[in-house]
């Protein structure tokens, strides 16, 4: 047994976009454990219900995470309205299904791009964020905003998008298909991509069940827990089935995103067909006065969106639980008995957002 | 523009902002926007830095990383306080974690307000705190100067004139630290 060293990472380091705090403790290159320490972030956006009225508070709570922002609307949005019991127009819960998995593929997109700058392919990462960028128009033509767009609201959504221009949208799609094609290539079958990602990070069906991992971790591990199964905005009509694959290690959880990827571009060209015509809002009365708790899958995995009313004005209770912070206990298990030099792989290999986990 | 001569390299800390800025920051590095055409890079140490690009707002934990990275800055340095959140605490600035913008802790060259800031803002207000960086390059040169100035006008003190003369018999006091008070010792 070798002399035990404890190295710290982060708060700020070169492949951290945000900060989190590790405190390795390493026996020669290997890591034996590894303590998270988190808060650096924190803002305790939950207690604003306090001082904004509900519906003001889609505008705070989109800004829990600026990289999944519109499924955090949606999700408090849901909640809200589940708890005054209204229906939302089915021609706004495709709207909103539409920038959902627009902001998957961005998302997957970005995530791509760090994953490939980790591991010192730079023209990787350049590649994946000129993609995106696309998406990007995509947003800022039919919204407004590029990447926080306040276009959810309790009820509805604010814009309409018109059906030629959702045509365009698909067209977009299409044009960005064999180029997104082209790059994921690299990431699934060029051999330095794949020493870096494959047997790396293991994560067993049973460990991802007992730890709780969500999202692309645990069906990356073959566990299914995709929160579009059980039907909420226009998944039930659409033609989804979640994707899983059984490697369990960095590999799985990178093609697990990358399936999710052309799967998005499917179902949005799916519902670019299917869109009804109608209302996209419906006028809301009175005030919530019950617990609801709505779910989403967001590009991370599931979150969850817990809101408690009165009857006033102001929310009583308002609560997020978001993917990061449910993949952190997944984290720490991986790093245990990896090599220090992979440490960066398995840390961006959860995808995580630390501005979601400490709100 | 003129004054881009050299390549400043950036550093980035992330407050605690919701990612929304963070991603336009890094959106600047990439093909879309392309600030390296400048010569500006992407650094993660901060004594290879010129530009610190703050995005978020101050919290109770992230104020020493923010003072520990600006002060591990060589000078000259501009602070660039991106978002909102940075410059003033913006929507979370009632939250009970939030201190306020960066400028309660370093002090800001320049602001980029927005939520999420563009990165066309933001390459505007890099470029902005470019020449706050020429200027304060150019103070610190003139302060330079003016010290090196001040110390050849005074009158410069009359040194003591002392001349050893080596292989002297006489024991030396203080193990050979000379005393000017003892003149005419070597002339002896």
């Amino acid at each position: 047994m070798g002399k035990r060293t404890v190295i710290p990472f982060g708060p700020q380091h070169p492949v951290l976009p945000e900060p989190i705090h590790l405190d390795l403790v390493i026996e020669d290159e290997t890591v034996v454990e590894a303590i998270p320490s988190i808060g650096f972030i924190h803002r305790g956006l939950e207690k604003l219900v306090e001082k904004n009225e509900w519906p003001e508070m889609v505008y705070v709570i989109e800004r829990v995470c600026g990289i999944c922002s519109f499924g955090h609307g949606w999700g408090y949005c849901k909640s809200v309205e589940g708890n005054l019991g209204i229906t939302v127009p089915l021609r706004a819960e495709y709207l909103r299904t539409i920038w959902h998995e627009l902001g998957r593929i961005h998302s997957h997109l970005l995530w791509l791009g760090l994953l490939a700058d980790g591991f010192g392919f730079e023209s990787l990462f350049m590649h994946s964020w000129r993609i995106r960028e696309t998406i990007l128009d995509i947003f800022e033509e039919t919204t407004g905003g590029r990447v926080i767009f306040s276009v959810c609201k309790v009820g509805g959504v604010r814009r309409d998008v018109s059906n030629e221009k959702l045509d365009k949208i698909v067209m977009t799609l299409d044009g960005i298909r064999k180029e997104t094609r082209e790059l994921t290539r690299v990431f699934l079958e060029d051999s330095s991509v794949k020493n870096r990602l494959v047997g790396v990070g293991m994560l067993t069906k049973q460990e991802a069940v007992d730890l709780c991992a969500v999202g692309p971790v645990a069906r990356g591990s073959g566990v299914n827990n995709d929160v579009r199964c059980d039907g909420h905005g226009a998944y039930p009509e659409l033609n989804f089935e979640p994707i899983l694959e059984d490697g369990g290690d960095c590999y799985a959880r990178c093609k697990v995103r990358i399936r999710e990827l052309f799967q998005s571009m499917d179902l949005i060209k799916e519902a670019a067909t299917k869109i009804p015509d109608g209302d996209i809002a419906i006028a809301v009365r009175g005030n919530p006065s019950g617990e609801f708790v709505g779910r989403m899958e967001q590009p991370r995995g599931e979150a969850y969106y817990y809101s408690k009313g009165d009857g006033s004005k102001f929310l009583k209770r308002m609560r997020v639980r978001t993917p990061t912070n449910a993949n952190i206990p997944a984290l720490v298990k991986t790093l245990q008995g990896c090599d220090l030099a992979d440490v960066p792989m398995l840390v961006l290999t959860i995808d995580p957002c630390i501005s979601c986990t400490e709100r | 523009m003129s004054y881009i001569t050299k390549s400043p390299w950036v550093i980035h800390y992330d407050g605690s902002s919701c990612n929304g800025c963070d991603i336009e920051v890094l959106a600047c590095l990439t093909p879309m926007y392309d600030v390296e055409r400048f010569g500006i890079i992407n650094t993660g140490n901060p004594k290879h830095a010129d530009v610190f690009l703050v995005t978020g707002s101050i919290n109770e934990q992230n104020i020493s990383v923010v003072k520990q990275i600006y002060e591990q800055m060589p000078e000259p340095k501009v602070v660039v306080a991106i978002g909102i959140c940075a410059t003033s605490g913006g929507v979370f600035r009632e939250c009970y974690n939030i201190k306020g913008g960066v400028d309660t802790v370093i002090p800001v060259d320049v602001y980029v307000p927005g939520c999420a800031a563009r990165p066309e803002a933001i390459i505007d207000g890099v470029v902005k705190g470019l020449g706050v960086l020429a200027e304060k390059k150019a103070a610190m040169k003139e302060k330079a100067i003016a010290v090196l100035d001040t110390e050849a006008e005074a009158p410069a003190p009359e040194p003591p004139i002392e001349i050893q003369v080596y292989g002297s018999t006489e024991p030396r006091e203080h193990g050979g630290a000379h005393d000017a008070s003892t003149p005419g010792k070597g002339e002896a």
